[in-house]
């Protein structure tokens, strides 16, 4: 079946789009959202909303911004000249950046949920420990977070799995370099090439299914060792 | 000059909530020194100073070692101090098991030098040795506590700071726990600062007393002297009582009982009680003591001691009874004891400040 092989393209650059954005957010997030849980700066709560804003900015709304953040006229544009790029929208690259942006609170807010949830107190004790700030970081919060790590993680991939409308703005619909899976299946629909949409549909259900399943049981699991 | 350099001189000023902390004291290098006072007069401030967990202006030395000093800009953070902290909770880090819990200190004191006490040590004396491979969930309150009192011990501390370390546990729990502290003041070579607003358990422990009241110290001593001091509300408690040290100096086999030598007299307290020599510490009741003129009449309590009536003061409000103060032996100069009577037993008696009487005891309580 030929044109089963087309469909391997757009699965492979979904995964990988939302393995690296998954990655990046993890360090990007990670020391936002403790400094939103430790910070007692006033205007902390200005840059949370400003983290949280994807949630409820129309795709369209972001993907225009980005758009022009990114394009040869942005900053994105002179980014992009230092590569021999002429612009970053329509690129992988940029795709990566604005999955980045897209799925950060699902990222961030578990995490600074999880580091608050414990409060200062394990942080005291390593700190009586003999343990430095950064000591603790490592050997306490992070261990003691990882619940939230994993909810984060999962979120963020699977968000980044489904965007579609910052894509299209941003990406458009170039094979092997934007067309990622929302955007495949949408195609298939349009040219009713219905098999193929199926195919794809059905295996981001069973995909998903899969996902969520597992953290609950593990995130279960976890939660009996931590009694 | 060695007392003085083991020493822990603190000096703490600065608001706190809806008033100022403002205290200064040296206490000693050994023993427990307990810091009591009522809810919210600042004592577990000052213990969070110490550790450097709170920061106000003031100073303070540990052990010669300067750990704040305001003048010359010094302030060593919590993990640069060697202190073992005790929480109220125990606070048991939940994604170790009570093995690593016990080794989280001590791996990162290692450049210390050798542990002054060492993991199995520490393990048989707080009992923890069946606990060593479970999760903190799975423990009761009280091992959880006494886990928690080993990790401090493990990270090498010169100082072991107690931060009301029974207050969450339940009457048993405590009886359980108080001979592992009553232990750790046996068997540790390092000063214990002990923070409480139960006065049983200051009585047990505390060697020295630091008086804290609205965020200032009202007194500062050994534990008797300031539970016999008229000037303090020890006294004034409707459980006022002394803590003598004791030392068991006989011990009849015939009726089984047992002589304690305390500073200014011998007292008898039923049962075989240790072994010759042994030291303990005894709690005498201000309501378990009667005052007696004239001969010792023919009675039942086997304790009768002559002593010198140091102070009568009469209590605050209503009270019809006086609190007084007596040194044992006939001059004296022995230890102080506490006791109540009534303005009428005062006049009959003709009691006054000087007066020789004789202090009948009904009841000891030996606590260690």
């Amino acid at each position: 079946m030929p044109e089963f092989e087309h469909l391997w393209s757009p699965i492979k650059l979904t995964l990988e789009l939302a393995t690296l954005t998954t990655i990046l957010l993890l360090c990007v997030g990670t020391p936002i959202a403790w400094w939103l849980a430790r910070s007692r700066a006033p205007w902390k709560e200005a840059v949370a909303a400003v983290v949280a804003l994807p949630l409820v900015l129309p795709p369209t709304v972001l993907g225009f911004y980005l758009l022009l953040l990114l394009g040869p006229n942005g900053p994105g544009g002179s980014i992009g000249s230092l590569f021999g790029l002429r612009s970053l929208a329509f690129t992988f690259e940029g795709l990566v950046i604005g999955s980045v942006i897209y799925s950060m609170p699902f990222v961030v807010q578990p995490i600074r949920n999880a580091f608050e949830a414990f409060g200062d107190r394990p942080l005291e004790v390593a700190a009586t420990l003999r343990a430095s700030d950064w000591d603790a970081f490592w050997s306490v919060a992070l261990p003691l977070a990882r619940p939230g790590f994993l909810t984060g993680a999962v979120l963020g991939f699977a968000h980044t799995v489904g965007e579609f409308g910052v894509v299209l703005m941003i990406g458009g619909n170039i094979p092997g370099e934007t067309k990622v899976l929302s955007v495949a299946i949408y195609d298939y629909v349009e040219t009713l090439q219905w098999t193929q949409a199926h195919v794809l549909a059905g295996g981001m259900l069973v995909f998903s299914f899969a996902v969520i399943l597992s953290v609950m049981l593990f995130e279960k699991r976890l939660g009996r060792v931590g009694k | 000059m060695k007392a003085d350099r083991a020493a822990i001189e603190a000096k703490f000023y600065g608001p706190l909530g809806d008033f100022h902390i403002d205290v200064a004291f040296t206490a000693p290098g050994y023993g427990v020194t307990g810091l009591f006072g009522p809810s919210g007069c600042g004592k577990t401030t000052v213990l969070r100073c110490i550790a450097g967990l709170n920061r106000l202006s003031g100073k303070l030395r540990v052990d010669g070692e300067l750990w704040q000093d305001d003048a010359s800009g010094t302030f060593l953070k919590t993990y640069q101090r060697r202190i073992g902290y005790v929480f109220q909770e125990a606070s048991l880090f939940q994604h170790l098991s009570v093995r690593e819990n016990l080794l989280y200190g001590s791996k990162r004191a290692k450049e210390d030098g050798p542990a002054p006490i060492s993991f199995d040590d520490v393990v048989a004396m707080l009992g923890i040795g069946h606990l060593l491979g479970r999760a903190p969930g799975a423990l009761s309150g009280g091992e959880r506590q006494r886990v928690a009192i080993g990790r401090a011990l493990l990270s090498r501390p010169r100082v072991l700071l107690m931060d009301e370390p029974l207050a969450a546990l339940d009457r048993m729990t405590k009886e359980e726990i108080l001979p592992y502290l009553e232990a750790l003041r046996e068997n540790l070579s390092i000063p214990i600062f002990y923070v409480s607003h139960d006065m049983s358990e200051v009585e047990r422990l505390a060697d020295t007393l630091v008086l804290l009241d609205k965020g200032r110290v009202a007194a500062l001593g050994p534990l008797s002297e300031l539970q016999s001091d008229p000037a303090l509300p020890l006294l004034r408690m409707p459980e006022a009582a002394v803590m003598l040290e004791a030392r068991i100096s006989a011990i009849d086999e015939n009726y089984a009982l047992t002589s304690l030598d305390i500073a200014g007299g011998t007292l008898v307290v039923p049962g075989r009680r240790g072994k010759l020599g042994k030291r303990c510490r005894i709690r005498i009741s201000a309501s378990d003591v009667a005052f007696v003129r004239g001969p010792v009449p023919e009675t039942s309590v086997l304790n009768y001691l002559p002593v010198r009536i140091v102070s009568i003061t009469p209590p605050n409000g209503d009270d019809p009874q006086l609190n007084l103060v007596a040194a044992l032996g006939e001059d004296g100069t022995g230890a102080r004891i506490v006791g109540r009577i009534t303005r009428k037993s005062r006049d009959v008696l003709m009691l006054e400040p000087g007066s020789q009487v004789y202090a009948q005891i009904k009841s000891v309580a030996l606590l260690s």
